[in-house]
Parts: structure tokens; C-alpha cells; sequence
């Protein structure tokens, strides 16, 4: 176990020749080794060890690296002091840079100056310490075993398997509040993901001004990002109807987009004929895949494909997946037209939207 | 050079010092454990500095998580922001956003910490995973330090959750686009994912409650259980002590290196500065996930061209490449197009990884201590493998960004998409057959060099007028290391029945486990023997063009052209 460098050993102590290494180590296996471990190289002294010039320098080098240090780390206090919050050099942020460069440039002159000077100046004779087996001796084993014997039949575990069995029962059945507790981290699925806020009458806003779309606005090859109406109207307080975490939670499966294809060119879905208006379509803006807002859109193929890992819908072919690992077509919004002439859905979407889940094709309506 | 300065003890600040010291000894019997550790030897070598930058990483990740902690506020709730950077003021948005915004903005440095933080984590993952394929390709998981592998494993799968959930905090646009797919990859697990995806949401998809749940996880469990495996697998480094490489001098029962105190400590404390510094010096050049210019989480808004951190692009790969295979049965419906890549692969890379040393000594009956790694090219087929896994998960990694490629090379983005799906499986196959080869090859020149010397680049002219290069022997040391590994056994067919014609009870899985040795160590090039060594050695001097005829003071051309000069 004691390690003694080399210099002070005798040779043969610590290199042990071939055949001691084979004795030792068993190596039963024949053929010998080819060639006899030559045993540790003798040690060349560095440049440092024997020019007391050099010696000099290199100490006066890593002093000099502290010291550098001992220099940035006050004018890193000196810049967060002076340098102002806002200011902004080669169009990135000045104080990060000068408190970052002061730092790093601390930090990273210890570090070398330390490994310099063991590198340099510290003894560099390699030393070296006998292994031991990872495994403990026969007799600690031996004794353990008796050991643990005797706490066993000291305490009867054995003979009583009455106790034995009902506290492993006991502590076995501990499980079960463990993991009730954890029932209520969130409310059970429900309906929830079948449904979204669209209803009969709702009408379409444009996502970002609320405003109500007509079919007039909306041309040929078009595609506008929409809402629900609900998200921009308040109650009687005042107050929005959807605020805060509801209002993602909302978004998250209510988010739609308008497209407008040339009738001629639309295959809807089966019993979905008329859910478009003039080629005006409502699908979902949600990924069946796991769920990324869509938008990159073709106009002239009617492909939107999702930025995330490029699912590819057909819009004129009622939302099919033609690429990508998405797998349930975008679900469509039936649409019409109110007394006013704006978009308005005719119900909630027919089918769950977003990403599937176990239960997405079980009937819920 | 240096004189030897006078003891500790008779120093003035040993003299202060011997009281406390004393105290403290009386107590816990500090003596014992230093006089037993401290000049504990370590073997150098610049591969071996792999695990130790995940751990410094890791001690940078502490410090300044920590000081995020003091303004970061793990909240959900909707708050108009205030601060200072203009573009945003007036919106709404989480707690958790505007107080990242807060400490890249308002608090001084706070901005260099985040992004110091951010580096850092990037660096623990690609220092786990270098330092993961070190240990794999030079053998050293082998008997006694396969529980050593497995903790580093779970430090591997824990780091990559960790990093994902400190992603997430910020709650930006990016940060919330990875929830969403999560929320998605939770949701494809059969029969139960829909209520998982309740519980773990607290609700529907955002909920309010993910940020504060991922913040306890990222800045206590998984951290807490880091530390401990962190722990106990130094523990293990230092019972076990490090593996060495074959050597002049060094056996399989010893460890030849620097001691712990001067040499190693220095060396490795002052890595400690050096990574510490680089992370700084990258947090205060380089930008690192701007969360300012993502905006809010919206979930009706996605910027093109997302990406997770680097450590997860090659699950990202693998989600975008896989066919949309979907099927309901009865009422149940199983989402194998996310649950396969996304929960199912992870489970597989991790099992693969965990069960291999095990796997390995059953294949080739290996039950022995080893304390010498092996070079790659010793043992081509794990070596093989290897570079096979690496190329499956280059192939998913690259098929990651196939809209990147797509968009900077002009190509189509579903050929590239269907490149990776051939690539995935071809790859890697291709990677198998020609490592193994490559390092057969290496084998045969190490033999090569061993018996008929390394060339020396001098071209001799014969006395019949013929050209050929001289060859040199390699200087013993460097002789001894190339030879300094185990042979290749004995590959023996199986017994099927015994003399008495008796079938072996084991057969089937004998005749498996002879073909698995096989295929491992078939193609393997074996050290020369003794007697092949001294036969060389003798013909040597017999050459046409002896090296005795080289000056005296002639050592040789490096195997790197250049002249040794003594
Ligand atoms: C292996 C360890 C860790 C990894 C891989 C990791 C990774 C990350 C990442 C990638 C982020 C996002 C940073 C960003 O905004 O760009 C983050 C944020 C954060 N981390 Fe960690 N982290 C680790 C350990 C810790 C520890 C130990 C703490 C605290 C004691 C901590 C506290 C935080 C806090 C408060 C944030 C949010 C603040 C912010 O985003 O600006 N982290 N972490
Ligand atoms: S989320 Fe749209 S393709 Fe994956």
C-alpha cells in the first residue's frame, strides 16, 4: 500500500522481472510474454531542474500569472461598478463582456499558473503504489458471514417467521399511501381532451387583432392565422372571459387557421362536404404529431407542413398526411357564414385535436 | 533545484497551527486518512481529463445555479412585464419568464451567470458522453469497475433530464415548445399516457404548475441524486484506483503515476480554474440561448428552425425520421410513431449501454481483474460496435436538423429525411465491418513494427545496386507497450455430446455463447510470440541493410518522419 517514488527503491522491488510477473499473476497462459517488461524508464530531469536560470523564469512566470489574476479580479469590481447596464459594444452587451472577459481571464490564468508550476517546478519523479484485489480476504469474509449470522440468530428472523412476514407485509403495504398521496397531483382526462372552446356560432378573429374575418377577406392561396372570438371578449366586469394559464391552456387546442383553395381543387373528407365556404377552411393549427403550432404554408400545392419535425398536411385533400411522422389528419372546423356575413363555426371540432393520446379514436360526443 | 524546506510542524504557521490540528485529530483521526490518501498515486493521461471536466462542470453548474436561485421565480403566473428591456415591456407573461428577463436585464452580471450556466451544462453533457466513450473503447468498465459504469450510465441519463428540465425554466417560446413536446411523448405511452400527462401537468397542457415542479427537480432531486452518484463513483475511483495504460514499468498489480499531493492536486485544482474560466470566457463572448428574443410561451406560436440543446437533438432526429406508424386496437390507441424514438429508444440506449460489460464478459468468459486499458484497436469488435453506436447516433443527431440542412444546402428536405431513414440502419453496419477492419489493420502494423523494426524514411542503397528504406527496431519501451496486452484465446468448438455420446445438457446455449467468442475474437491479430520476437531480432542484424551501420548516436526517424536527436 505505501507508495515511494521509484528513485529510492531498488529496481527489481517495484519491476518485477517477467517471470516474477508471470509467477505472481498467473499467467498461466502460454505463450511468455514476448518481450520482458523493461521496468520503469530511467528519469530525465526537465530543463527546469537543472538551469537554475530557467527555474527562475518559470517561477517568475506563474507568480506573474497570480498576480495578472489578482489584477482582473479588482478590475472586474471596477467595471461593475462603471460600466452601465445598457451599453453595448460591437452589438453585445458591454458589462457582459468586460465582467466576463475580467473573470474568465481570472479564473483562467489560476488555472494555468497552477498546472504551470506543477508541471514546471513540483518533483516530477513518477511514483508508484502496489495495487490490491477489489475483493476483501477469505477471512473477512469468512468473519463477515458470522457476523451476520449471529445478528440473524440473535434476533430470530429466522425462527420467527410470524414476526418476519407480517412486518415485511407491514412495511410492504406502506407502498400504498406512498402512491395514493399522489393522486391528486392533477384532476383526472376526463372529456378535456376531446373538447375545445369552439361552439355553434362562435366566429373566427384574426389572431392578433381580434377582428372578425368575412370570406371577402380572405383570397385564393391565402392562409390567416385565427382565434376563436371568445379569447377577445370580456365578461360584464370587464374582465376577460380567458385570462392567464386558462387562456393557454384554451389556446393550446383552439388555435386554427383559414385557407382558401379554389373549390375545384378541394377533396374533402367524407361527410365533411360542406364544412367550407366558397374553399374557405378552418383546420386546426395544432400538430397531430406532439403538438407544434403549423405554419410553413404552399400555396400552390396546398401543403402546410409543421416547422417541428415537418409533418406534411394536404389542406385540399381534408387535412391528410402525405409526409413526416405525423399520423392523424389535421382536424377541420365546420364553417358558415353569420347574418352579418362573418366566419362562424357550426360546432366544436369533431374530433379530438392535437397531439393522440390511448383514447383519441374512442367516441365522446 | 530547490532546497528542502523546513517541516510543517516547525514552520510559524504549523506552530499555530498544531493545536486545532491536534484537537480535530483527537477526534476523527485525521492522521490515518491522510497519511493514507494524501500522496495517492494517479496515472496521467490527457483522455483520463474527460471525467474530470464533467465534474468540474458540474461544481460550475452549483455555483452559479445557486446564484440564479436569488431572482429566478418558478412561476406560472401572468404578470405584465416591467423591466427594462424595451421590445417586451407592457406584455403579458409568466413570472418565470420576466424574472429571467429580470436577471438577464436588470441584475448586474446576471446575464453572464445564465449564460455561464447554460455553457456549463452544455460542457458536463459532452464531457459525460467523451469520458463515456473513453472508458468504453480503452475497456476499462471491465471487472472491477462495472458498478463504476453503471453509475456513470445513471449520471449520463440523470445529466440529460437535468438539462432538460433547466431548459424549460425560463418558460420561453423555445423552452415551451420542448414542454409541448413532452406533453406529446407522454401522451403516445400506451393506456395510461393521457393520465400521466394529467399528473405531470397538474391539468391540461401548460397547466400552471409544470415550472414550479421542474424547478424543484432541476434544482434539487436530480441535482441531489448527481451529487450522490458523483460520490460514490469517486469512492469507487479511488478504492478501485485509476486504470493505466501499459507501459514500461507499469503491471496489472501496479499504478505508476504523480502522487496526489503536489503533483495531481495542483494539476487537477487548477483544471478546476481553467474550466471554471473557459465557460466564463465563452458566457462573456459567445450568446447562448437568448431568451429575450423567443419571446413569451405561446402555444400558438413556433419559430422555424427549433432546436433543443445539443444533447437532445439525436432524440429529436430520430422522432422527425420515424414512419407514422399509428394503430388503434379495439379502444386503445398506441402512438408508436412518437413512443418508439421518443421513450422507447432512450430505454434502449440506456439498457444497451448499462448491460454491455456484463454482456461482454459473457461473450468472452473474462472474469478477471483489469487494470490496464486497452487500446482501441486490441479489441476491434467492441471497438466496432462502438463506432457503430456512434454512427447510429451521429445519423439521428444529424437527421435532427434535416430542416437546417434543407435550408443551407438547397436540398430537399424529405430526400434528406429519407437518407437517414436508409442511413440509420445501413450506417451503421457499414461503421461495424470497417472499423474492425481498421483495426485489424493497426494490429498487423503494431506486429509489424514489433518484428521487423518501424521505418526509418532513409532510403539505402545495396551493394547489387537496390533501393529499400532501413528499417530501425523500435526502442525496447515502446516495443514492450505494444505487446503489453492480453493474447487472444483459444477459440475451441463447443462440445455438442460428450464420448459417451451423451448430448451436453448446455448445448444450445454453449454453441451461442462459443459463436458470440468467435465473433468477438475471430478476426483478432495476436501479439507476436517470444520466440517470433528473438527470431526477428536475430535476423535483424543479418539484413541486407544492418541499422548497425546507422552513426552511433542515430536513434532513429520518428514514426513521424522527423529525426530523434539524443
Ligand atoms: C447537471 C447540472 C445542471 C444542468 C445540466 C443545468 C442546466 C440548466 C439549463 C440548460 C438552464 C437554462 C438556462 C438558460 O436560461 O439558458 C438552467 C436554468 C437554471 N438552473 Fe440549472 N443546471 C444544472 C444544475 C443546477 C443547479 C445545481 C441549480 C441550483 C442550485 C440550478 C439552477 C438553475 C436555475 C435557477 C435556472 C433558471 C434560471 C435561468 O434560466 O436563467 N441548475 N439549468
Ligand atoms: S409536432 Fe408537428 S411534426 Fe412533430
Amino acid at each position: 500500500m505505501s507508495s515511494e517514488s521509484h528513485d529510492e527503491q531498488p529496481r527489481d522491488a517495484a519491476h518485477p522481472t517477467h517471470d516474477e510477473i508471470v509467477a505472481r499473476e498467473g499467467h498461466d497462459v502460454e505463450p511468455a510474454e514476448p518481450i520482458d517488461n523493461p521496468g520503469l524508464p530511467e528519469h530525465l530531469p526537465r530543463p527546469t531542474d537543472v538551469d537554475p536560470k530557467l527555474e527562475k523564469r518559470a517561477e517568475r512566470q506563474v507568480a506573474g500569472m497570480f498576480t495578472a489574476a489578482i489584477v482582473l479580479a479588482v478590475g472586474f469590481c471596477v467595471a461593475y461598478f462603471t460600466v452601465p447596464k445598457d451599453a453595448e459594444i460591437f452589438g453585445w452587451f458591454s458589462l457582459n463582456l468586460a465582467l466576463g472577459l475580467t473573470l474568465g481571464g481570472a479564473l483562467f490564468l489560476i488555472g494555468i499558473g497552477a498546472i504551470q508550476w506543477a508541471k514546471k517546478l513540483m518533483a516530477d519523479h513518477e511514483v508508484i503504489e502496489m495495487r490490491h484485489p477489489a475483493r476483501s480476504s477469505d477471512e473477512d469474509r469468512e468473519a463477515a458471514l458470522e457476523a451476520v449470522d449471529a445478528g440473524v440468530d440473535e434476533s430470530g428472523f429466522g425462527r420467527r417467521p410470524l414476526i418476519r412476514n407480517s412486518l415485511i407485509g407491514a412495511v410492504a403495504f406502506l407502498g400504498l399511501p406512498a402512491i395514493v398521496m399522489l393522486r391528486d397531483l392533477g384532476p383526472l382526462p376526463g372529456d378535456k381532451p376531446f373538447n375545445t372552446v369552439w361552439r355553434k356560432g362562435m366566429r373566427v378573429v384574426n389572431d392578433v387583432s381580434g377582428e372578425p374575418l368575412s370570406p371577402g377577406d380572405i383570397e385564393v392561396g391565402q392562409l390567416v392565422n385565427a382565434q376563436p372570438s371568445v379569447f377577445f371578449e370580456t365578461d360584464s366586469h370587464g374582465h376577460a372571459v380567458f385570462h392567464g394559464t386558462e387562456l393557454l391552456q384554451a389556446k393550446a387546442k383552439a388555435s386554427v387557421i383559414v385557407v382558401r383553395i379554389r373549390p375545384d381543387d378541394i377533396t374533402p373528407r367524407k361527410g365533411q362536404s360542406n364544412w367550407d365556404v366558397d374553399g374557405i377552411m378552418v383546420y386546426s393549427k395544432i400538430c397531430t404529431h406532439v403538438g407544434c403550432p403549423i405554419s410553413l404554408w404552399e400555396q400552390q400545392t396546398h401543403h402546410l407542413l409543421c416547422p417541428c419535425h415537418q409533418t406534411t398536411y394536404d389542406l385540399a385533400d381534408g387535412g391528410k398526411v402525405i409526409f413526416g411522422p405525423g399520423h392523424r389528419p389535421l382536424p377541420q372546423l365546420p364553417l358558415a357564414v353569420d347574418e352579418d356575413g362573418y366566419l362562424i363555426a357550426t360546432s366544436d371540432f369533431r374530433e379530438p385535436v392535437g397531439p393522440s393520446f390511448p383514447e383519441v379514436h374512442q367516441n365522446r360526443d | 533545484m530547490s532546497t528542502t524546506s523546513t517541516p510543517l510542524k516547525d514552520t510559524g504557521v504549523g506552530k499555530k497551527a498544531a493545536g486545532p490540528v491536534e484537537w480535530l485529530d483527537d477526534r476523527i483521526g485525521l492522521a490515518g486518512l491522510v497519511r493514507k490518501n494524501i500522496r495517492k498515486v494517479f496515472p496521467d493521461h490527457w483522455s483520463f481529463l474527460l471525467g474530470e471536466i464533467a465534474l468540474w462542470s458540474f461544481v460550475v453548474l452549483l455555483l452559479t445555479g445557486t446564484f440564479l436561485t436569488f431572482w429566478f421565480q418558478p412561476s406560472m403566473a401572468e404578470v405584465p412585464y416591467d423591466g427594462s428591456y424595451d421590445p417586451l415591456r407592457g406584455l403579458e407573461m409568466s413570472q418565470a419568464y420576466a424574472s429571467t428577463l429580470n436577471i438577464s436585464f436588470d441584475i448586474r452580471g446576471g446575464l453572464l451567470v445564465r449564460q455561464i450556466h447554460h455553457w456549463a451544462a452544455a460542457l458536463f453533457m459532452a464531457a459525460i458522453i467523451a469520458h463515456m466513450l473513453r472508458v468504453f473503447f480503452t475497456g476499462a468498465y471491465r471487472k472491477p469497475r462495472e458498478l463504476n459504469w453503471l453509475i456513470g450510465i445513471g449520471l449520463f441519463a440523470i445529466g440529460l433530464i437535468e438539462g432538460f428540465a433547466g431548459y424549460s425554466l425560463p418558460d420561453d417560446l423555445l423552452s415551451g415548445t420542448g414542454l409541448r413536446f413532452v406533453d406529446g411523448l407522454i401522451r403516445s405511452i400506451p393506456v395510461v399516457g393521457t393520465y400521466i400527462e394529467f399528473f405531470v401537468f397538474g391539468g391540461e397542457f401548460p397547466g400552471e404548475l409544470i415550472i414550479a415542479r421542474l424547478y424543484m427537480a432541476h434544482i434539487f432531486l436530480l441535482p441531489g441524486l448527481l451529487l450522490g452518484l458523483i460520490a460514490a463513483h469517486m469512492v469507487l475511483l479511488v478504492y478501485h484506483k485509476h486504470t493505466q495504460w501499459p507501459g514500461p514499468g507499469r503491471t496489472e498489480k501496479n499504478v505508476v503515476g504523480y502522487p496526489m499531493l503536489p503533483v495531481y492536486a495542483a494539476k487537477a485544482g487548477g483544471f478546476f480554474f481553467v474550466v471554471f474560466g473557459f465557460t466564463t470566457l465563452m458566457a462573456a463572448t459567445l450568446q447562448i440561448n437568448p431568451i429575450w428574443a423567443y419571446g413569451p410561451y405561446n402555444p400558438s406560436e413556433v419559430t422555424a428552425g427549433s432546436q433543443p440543446d445539443w444533447y437532445m437533438g439525436w432524440v429529436e432526429g430520430a422522432v422527425r425520421i420515424m414512419p407514422n406508424w399509428e394503430f388503434t386496437i379495439g379502444p386503445q390507441t398506441i402512438s408508436l410513431n412518437v413512443f418508439i424514438p421518443a421513450v422507447l429508444l432512450m430505454g434502449i440506449l440506456f439498457t444497451v449501454l448499462a448491460i454491455w460489460p456484463f454482456f461482454e464478459s459473457w461473450v468472452t468468459g473474462d472474469k478477471k481483474e483489469h487494470h490496464l486499458l486497452q487500446r482501441p484497436r486490441n479489441a476491434p469488435t467492441r471497438t466496432a460496435f462502438g463506432v457503430a453506436g456512434m454512427t447510429f447516433y451521429g445519423v439521428c443527431w444529424i437527421a435532427g436538423g434535416n430542416d437546417i440542412i434543407a435550408l443551407k444546402f438547397n436540398l430537399d428536405i424529405f430526400t434528406i429525411t429519407w437518407m437517414a431513414r436508409v442511413l440509420v440502419f445501413v450506417g451503421p453496419v457499414i461503421a461495424f465491418i470497417v472499423t474492425r477492419r481498421i483495426c485489424i489493420s493497426l494490429q498487423r502494423k503494431d506486429n509489424d513494427a514489433i518484428l521487423h523494426g518501424y521505418e526509418t524514411g532513409i532510403i539505402v542503397r545495396s551493394a547489387e545496386g537496390s533501393y529499400a528504406e532501413a528499417h530501425a527496431p523500435l526502442p525496447p519501451e515502446k516495443a514492450f507497450a505494444l505487446t503489453a496486452r492480453p493474447r487472444v484465446p483459444e477459440l475451441t468448438a463447443p462440445v455438442s455430446e460428450d464420448e459417451n455420446g451423451v448430448a451436453n445438457p448446455d448445448g444450445r446455449k454453449a454453441r451461442l455463447r462459443a459463436w458470440a467468442k468467435r465473433f468477438f475474437y475471430a478476426h483478432d491479430v495476436d501479439k507476436p510470440t517470444r520466440f517470433e520476437v528473438e527470431d526477428a531480432a536475430h535476423h535483424f542484424h543479418d539484413d541486407v541493410y544492418p541499422p548497425h551501420d546507422f552513426p552511433d548516436d542515430f536513434s532513429g526517424v520518428s514514426e513521424t518522419g522527423v529525426p530523434k536527436q539524443h
